[in-house]
């Protein structure tokens, strides 16, 4: 069978994010590095291949984004993918869940996978959804914030936590399945893998070769529009304390809660 | 007609708390724009009685949808909206806060190509059109959302909508036939809600001390818990932690577990994350102890401390006892 695994290139975590003013949109300059949660579907990805229960053919790194986004699909394939597809086309820039889960599903489309796996969401744009887009699109079963699958019988018995606790969900395949971070340890690339990941099939495609509908994506047809940035509401900021010595950090703890009578 | 539809989760016949927030938002913005509140339950029918239904009224619902089918899964519920809002005309769907409500949410987007708003804080009315309010970057700006499609989907972040009783009456209660897509029926339920691990009590408890992956291991709890004894409070923990098994499902605060509002919450190891903040913003104090300045706590900490809380934790449990001479 054959996994895609859905990845996203975000800022790294040490850059500031913020909306450039005058498009709206995040600011994408600086740094920038695989999206983190994607590492856990990639190794959830290489466990069901690597485990034996249900034949792995092939896994398939698959991502929509700006042509610097080819790094997160060569990071993808130093961490086990065989080849990856990259969906890039600036009439796709700025489009919102719906567009980007639409755009995606095409491409997915004509890979025709038996399972899609992604992380539970992005570091930058905070929104858990794209999994459940997808799944609609291609009429898959779908399950989010999974942290256990099991092979039984071809199907996915899958585990995840829900509003009154744990929940045990058997998922027939072809399906749609986003995972926890607490799902498996991600493996470290080894240097070899690195170094070949570039030497890896790796196939750009555009909006109008994925069949893509043009008024469907990008900034203009976002169908949920975000406008009127603001700060909220300031909170007054903490008091900070850097500990260098503990007696110390810890008398100024002391005080700080009895001021508040928190030790009566 | 116009109108809006709100999705209530239940579970062993109590409607969720945070679907009944987003009833009552529902019911004002509905009245706000000339038109009603309706809402959508999907499960066994010998669990949903009349009463329970009826009584969503209180809350403002005008009627209620009835479909019998499986619980606590996303996409039937996706199929079973669809069919309601193409047939009744709404213009927009609401969930409350969790992780369902996500699901469902962005789902039926897709189905309707509708635009989405998900960890929505507020939603207000301009020009007849609901506008959603959501924090991003960390909370650290808002936007405001505004809809471009036939349908709007509004997912609230958990709490956000508060739960408010409008004195209204009975809702009309009406059963509705839905046509489950193939693959909505390919993912059951094998067990639902189980609870993992201890069934200990944080809701009552006015000093707690949270523990998250910044203790490195199952035993890093031991000195929170000595901690908490010093202090007269109780153990709670993150996400993280619990579905990596080193604490109860029972202890754990945020999207899918408890909301909590102590007079003091002392995080120990917790990043920060909005899931997490979601369930304790509302505390008097709240303490972080957190090796990484960068981490998002300290934004809406009270007293941050950057450190080894494996050095700081063990003295501080010293201190207080020392000062409250236990």
């Amino acid at each position: 069978m054959k996994i895609c695994v859905l990845v996203k290139e975000v800022p790294d975590a040490a850059v500031e994010k913020r909306i450039n003013p005058s498009t709206g949109r995040l600011d994408r300059s600086g740094e920038r590095n695989l999206n983190p949660f994607d590492t856990h579907a990639i190794e959830a990805a290489m466990q069901l291949k690597e485990g034996g229960a249900i034949d792995v053919d092939e896994v398939v790194a698959v991502t929509m984004g700006p042509e610097t986004a080819v790094r997160a699909l060569h990071k993808a394939v130093s961490l086990g993918a065989d080849r990856s597809r990259h969906l890039t086309d600036d009439a796709l820039a700025g489009s919102d869940v719906n567009g980007t889960g639409y755009a995606l599903a095409k491409v997915l489309e004509a890979e025709q996978p038996d399972l899609v796996l992604l992380g539970q969401q992005s570091d930058d744009g905070e929104c858990y959804t794209i999994g459940a887009v997808v799944a609609d699109h291609l009429r898959m079963p779908s399950l989010t914030q999974v942290i256990n699958i099991e092979v039984e019988d071809g199907k996915l018995r899958c585990e995840r936590q829900a509003e009154y606790g744990y929940d045990t969900v058997l998922v027939e395949l072809p399906a749609v399945i986003s995972v926890g971070d607490a799902i498996n340890e991600p493996r470290y690339p080894s240097l070899k893998a690195i170094m070949g990941a570039k030497k890896k099939p790796l196939e750009s495609v555009s909006a109008a070769d994925a069949g893509i509908e043009a008024d469907r994506v990008g900034y203009d047809n976002a169908r949920a529009h975000c406008a009127d940035f603001a700060a909220p509401p300031a909170k007054s900021a903490g008091q900070i304390i850097e500990d260098e010595d503990t007696n110390e950090t810890v008398e100024k703890i002391v005080a700080w809660l009895d001021e508040r009578k928190l030790l009566a | 007609m116009s109108g809006i539809l709100v999705y209530a989760l239940h579970y062993e016949g109590q409607i969720n708390k945070n679907s009944l927030g987003a009833v009552s938002e529902g019911a004002r913005l509905a009245s706000e724009l000339g038109t009603e509140c309706h809402v959508v339950v999907v499960g066994d029918k010998a669990g949903l009685p009349d009463d329970v239904l009826a009584g969503l009224g209180r809350y403002g619902a005008a009627k209620v949808y009835r479909a019998e089918g499986p619980e606590g899964l996303a996409q039937p519920v996706v199929d079973a909206m669809a069919q309601i809002v193409q047939s009744g005309g709404h213009e927009y769907v609401m969930f409350g806060g969790g992780l369902l409500g996500f699901e469902i949410g962005a789902g039926l987007a897709a189905r309707l190509d509708a635009g989405v708003c998900m960890e929505v804080t507020e939603v207000k009315v301009e020009d007849g059109k609901l506008v959603a309010r959501r924090p991003i970057l960390q909370d650290s700006q808002v936007s405001d959302v505004h809809y471009r499609s036939g349908v709007g989907v509004i997912i609230g972040r958990l709490n956000a909508f508060e739960l408010r009783e409008t004195g209204g009456g009975d809702a009309a209660v009406e059963d509705v036939q839905v046509d489950y897509a193939p693959h909505s029926l390919r993912a059951t339920m094998v067990e639902r809600g189980e609870q993992r691990g201890a069934d200990v009590n944080i809701e009552d408890a006015d000093i707690l001390i949270a523990g998250g992956r910044g203790l490195g291991k199952a035993e890093g709890f031991e000195a929170l818990e000595e901690l908490a004894g010093a202090l007269g409070g109780a153990v709670a923990a993150t996400r993280a932690v619990v579905d990596a098994g080193w604490y109860p499902y029972a202890a754990q605060i945020g999207q899918t577990g408890k909301t909590v509002a102590p007079k003091l919450y002392l995080a120990a190891g917790i990043s920060g994350a909005i899931q997490h903040k979601v369930g304790m913003q509302g505390s008097d104090n709240i303490v972080a102890i957190n090796k990484d300045s960068n981490a998002p706590i300290f934004e809406f900490s009270d007293l941050g401390i950057v450190g080894d809380l494996n050095k700081i934790v063990p003295k501080l449990t010293e201190a207080v006892k020392a000062r409250r001479g236990a």
